[in-house]
């Protein structure tokens, strides 16, 4: 082969269709889930980058999937924000499992304009590892601006989206369908820096310690087990 | 001891010209008798032909648009006692030299600001930007240096044997004594310091008093010189008058930046942090503007305190052009230091704080929060609101889920596949807030698993919750 086009080669922007894009060290996180690892560049979400998760309902297990993760921010004392959650983050949940609340950040803006220009500052700001954004209303310019904000600021941008848009063109970098399955989930990886991939990765989300089963035996006052007979009657 | 002198030759103009970034002319009137004179005047004023000493009224009469001021020296005394806060940002051994100098013992801090020179342009730098002309010089002494910052004579002598030498070549004038004093020393022949001190002492202290060989002997050493050093108010309030009336945000930044400064300086010298600053921007007949700004913990750093100024300035309407702004921070609190980094390795990771506080201008103060578990059974309530920095109860280990509806939504108990349960709740009879509950995991039909509850007084079905 030329040897000039080797040398093309060897940067990390530029990849073979049929192979991962490499990326540089300590770039990736890694998800937590070995099968879902294999298929991503890098061996995990990218950091400096924007991921969008396409969920066709709420409540699948969108965020489990990125728990682990960002427990292991967490524990490296890094900063992460929400922007305009759709819902209340449910602070005791997210405690136990291994999120730092002292290093969370909930922005609730008024409107979407707001909510834009938030995910750009707390992108660009590098004081946020991780950015989960719930925002309305994309275009082209805007998706643009937060792509190059996650690059400077080394963050990763985590946009949450509905399955309609998984038609639609998007500058994200890597781009998951979620599908709800028995156990877990099916993963359809949309768009990534390498070749396509036709099969959906399934992630099953009770091996990890995502969440954390409770105990059977918690001593609390409030927790009375009945049996569950008693129940249906 | 190593002393370091600034004259401000030009205190009762700057105080009025330096709140403007364009030069217009400007001229400082003073009284005396029933005649008001010019006491000081800019480069415009003078190019057009006003000189100090000239007549008010033809000063006027020379430049069409000239700006005249009474002289102020209750504002002069507070300049110079803002200039003694900002200086105390160097080193706590500050006195003030009234009624246009500053003392200020550098001898100590020369290994903390990397050697004179670095500690001198530092200074220089900072007086130009807050608007002040300044002569410097330096002396073991302190009246040693004050006379040749007097003289504008900008040299710093480390040893005391070269004083004398280099004294010796000052006017008479610069020294502290009254005018008939120097009209007959002049009247001598003595023009030069060096000439005084070649006099003998005794006939000296009969035709001039005591006075001036003490001072002659204080410059020189041989007396010493207690100085009482400046301590700071206990907050910080500026004020400065603009120049003419401004309504564009640069204009105003351009001022606020110099009491900024000031402030910075104040507060190096307390050792603190303000937690809050606000800036009063006074207008002609509607009630003054205040613009609050605050820290998400106690700042000190210039370039903060001016970017977030100016996201607030960027977000406020004034009503009416700005003649006077002012500057108060009261909320002031210690800040502990930390050490300089020996290898100058800077963090790479941004200011979480900075971000905290800009998102927080934009959004406003409740839009922008951190979340803490919180001790109470009923799930709505088990969580709240707080500050960052705020210390975060662990909770209990029970399976929650990590979204929580704000209001609990009704549902069909048939289209629901209870997967764990019930966890019963029972709380808040005492509040009005009862919740009677049973609670479950459940599993939805297009695959999402949710929290539900069954309300055990009406035994309707509610949602609370999403395991996303």
């Amino acid at each position: 082969m030329n040897a000039s086009l080797d040398l093309v080669l060897q940067h990390p922007g530029i990849w073979r269709g049929d192979r991962l894009a490499q990326t540089g060290d300590a770039t990736t996180l890694p998800t937590g889930f070995a099968e879902l690892d294999e298929q991503l560049p890098g061996g995990g979400w990218a950091r400096g980058a924007l991921t969008e998760i396409l969920v066709e309902r709420e409540g699948i297990g969108e965020l489990r999937l990125l728990l682990p993760a960002l427990a292991k921010l967490s524990a490296q004392s890094e900063w992460q924000a929400w922007v305009a959650p759709p819902h209340v983050p449910y602070a005791p949940a997210l405690s136990v499992a291994g999120v730092n609340l002292k290093q969370l950040l909930v922005a609730q803006p008024r409107t979407a304009a707001d909510a834009w220009w938030t995910v750009e500052q707390t992108l660009r700001s590098g004081a946020c590892s991780a950015v989960l954004a719930w925002l309305s209303k994309p275009d082209e310019r805007r998706m643009r601006r937060l792509q190059l904000a996650a690059e400077s600021g080394r963050a990763w941008g985590v946009l949450f989206r509905s399955a309609s848009a998984a038609q639609e063109r998007s500058t994200a970098s890597l781009r998951l369908r979620l599908e709800a399955t028995a156990n877990g989930l099916a993963v359809h990886i949309l768009k990534r820096r390498g070749g396509y991939v036709s099969k959906p990765v399934m992630v099953n989300l009770h091996q990890t310690n995502g969440v954390r089963r409770a105990r059977p035996s918690a001593p609390s006052l409030s927790v009375v087990q009945f049996p569950r007979e008693a129940v249906r009657s | 001891m190593f002393w370091l002198a600034i004259h401000f030759s030009s205190l009762p103009l700057e105080i009025f010209s330096r709140g403007g970034a364009a030069p217009e002319p400007i001229a400082v009137i003073e009284k005396q008798g029933n005649r008001s004179c010019v006491k000081a005047c800019n480069a415009a004023a003078s190019a057009g032909g006003v000189r100090p000493g000239m007549q008010g009224s033809s000063a006027q009469a020379l430049v069409g648009n000239l700006i005249v001021r009474g002289r102020d020296m209750a504002a002069e005394q507070e300049s110079l006692a803002g200039l003694a806060a900002w200086a105390g940002g160097f080193t706590p051994d500050v006195s003030l030299q009234p009624p246009d100098g500053l003392l200020i013992e550098i001898g100590s801090c020369l290994r903390l600001h990397r050697g004179f020179n670095n500690l001198i342009s530092k200074m220089r730098n900072g007086l130009n930007e807050m608007g002040y002309t300044s002569s410097l010089a330096c002396a073991p002494t302190p009246h040693a240096a004050w006379l040749m910052a007097l003289a504008g004579k900008e040299v710093a002598i480390r040893e005391s044997g070269k004083l004398e030498k280099v004294l010796g070549e000052l006017p008479v004038r610069v020294l502290d004594q009254s005018r008939d004093t120097l009209a007959s020393l002049e009247m001598v022949g003595a023009l030069t310091l060096g000439e005084c001190m070649r006099f003998p002492r005794a006939g000296m202290a009969r035709r001039f008093g005591q006075n001036l060989l003490d001072e002659l002997d204080r410059a020189l050493g041989r007396l010493p010189e207690a100085r009482e050093f400046f301590v700071p108010p206990p907050g910080f309030e500026r004020r400065l008058e603009l120049p003419s009336q401004v309504h564009e945000v640069e204009a105003l930044l351009f001022a606020a930046r110099r009491l900024l400064l000031e402030l910075e300086g104040y507060l190096g010298l307390c050792q603190a942090g303000a937690q809050e600053f606000e800036l009063v921007c006074c207008h002609e007949d509607v009630p003054d503007t205040v613009l609050k700004v605050g820290f998400a913990q106690p700042a000190r750093d210039l370039n903060r305190m001016l970017l977030l100024l100016r996201e607030t300035l960027g977000r406020t309407r004034l009503s009416a052009p700005v003649h006077t702004i002012m500057l108060n921070a009261s909320r002031i609190q210690a800040m502990e230091l930390s050490n300089l980094d020996m290898f100058q390795v800077s963090a790479e990771t941004g200011d979480g704080n900075l971000l905290l506080e800009r998102l927080r201008i934009r959004l406003g103060k409740e839009a922008v929060f951190n979340i803490t578990p919180a001790a109470d059974h009923r799930p709505e309530l088990a969580w709240r609101k707080c500050d960052a920095g705020e210390e975060v109860r662990s909770p209990s280990k029970l399976q929650r889920p990590l979204w929580l509806l704000p209001k609990p939504l009704p549902c069909h108990k048939d289209r629901l596949e209870l997967k764990s349960g019930p966890e019963r709740i029972e709380s808040g009879w005492w509040d009005g807030m009862d919740a009677v509950r049973d609670y479950y995991v459940a599993q939805g039909r297009n695959g999402s698993r949710l929290w539900v509850f069954r309300d055990r007084t009406s035994g309707a079905w509610f949602v609370h919750g999403l395991f996303a």
